[in-house]
């Protein structure tokens, strides 16, 4: 138990180190590869609470698209060794203020809740089926807790979203400019 | 075992380091990144609920696919927005778009 303890403060603190870094380092190029070492340490995160199926997804889905289109767009617009302009020092002062007024505020309320879910996770009487195949036949299901409609859904979601990127990046026509 | 509130303090923080690069980034793409994180902090709360609280269930899982895939579809659109950008005023930063300021 304590083994598994300190695997969650090491990972926590691996996720809030590279997530500061990334949202505040000059190099824009660096703040991608922080941001990958952010979503991989929140993929451990899920494996650690053994939801495989989701680890899985968040490293081919974030690790593995998200980033590295973002990273391609970062090469396709701007000198990558360059600085960014720091941030101006009222604005910097002002959110770090209201940063931290959120957070204290908000864990003010989680500690008000904090009895509420006392209750021991992983009890035995209540197993879970968190395999794949289930994971599937939830999601396919059109009875009551069934996502097939959501699925078909963001199906139609994706594809508007691949003509809307194929619309928006067509280099318009040199005599229209 | 780690009780709930520690992870919901972890997502809280991660929450807010998102908020702070949102505020004072002024480059396009991070600020995306930002976005990033905060959508990811959303995902480790649906998680740990489902986990926790309901662990014969799978919502939560659902909600966090549904969340990852609206997600790339955002990033991917956001990204096409940026390109376009960048191409008709040779600039990513948010304070150089300013052509329909009033």
């Amino acid at each position: 138990m304590i083994g598994s303890e300190l695997v969650f403060y090491i990972l926590s603190a691996f996720i809030l180190v590279t997530g500061g870094l990334a949202v505040t380092t000059r190099k824009i190029f660096r703040s991608a590869i922080w941001l990958l070492f952010c979503l991989t340490g929140i993929a451990g995160l899920y494996f650690w609470l053994g939801m495989l199926f989701i680890a899985a997804v968040q490293i081919v889905v974030y690790v593995g698209g998200i980033v590295v289109l973002i990273i391609f767009s970062i090469f396709l617009t701007q000198q990558s060794g360059k600085d960014l302009p720091p941030p101006v020092r009222s604005r910097a002062i002002l959110s770090v203020l209201a940063v931290c007024i959120g957070f204290v505020l908000t864990c003010i309320i989680l500690n008000q809740y904090s009895h509420f879910h006392s209750q021991a996770p992983y009890s035995g009487k209540r197993e879970f089926d968190m395999s794949i195949s289930a994971i599937g036949s939830q999601m396919l299901s059109t009875t009551e807790h069934g996502y097939a409609l959501p699925f078909e859904v963001i199906s139609i979601l994706l594809l508007a979203a691949l003509i809307a990127c194929i619309v928006l990046a067509i280099r318009s026509k040199p005599e229209e400019k | 075992m780690i009780p709930l509130n520690y992870i919901l303090f972890l997502s809280t923080a991660l929450f807010f380091i998102g908020m702070y690069g949102l505020f004072t980034r002024r480059n396009m793409i991070t600020m995306l990144m930002s976005v990033e994180l905060i959508l990811n902090s959303v995902n480790i709360n649906f998680i740990a609920f489902n986990k926790y609280l309901y662990p014969e269930k799978l919502e939560g899982l659902f909600f966090s696919l549904f969340i990852i895939a609206i997600a790339a579809a955002e990033a991917a659109v956001a990204i096409a927005i940026i390109i376009n950008l960048y191409r008709n005023i040779r600039s990513i930063d948010v304070e150089a778009a300013d052509d329909m300021k009033f």
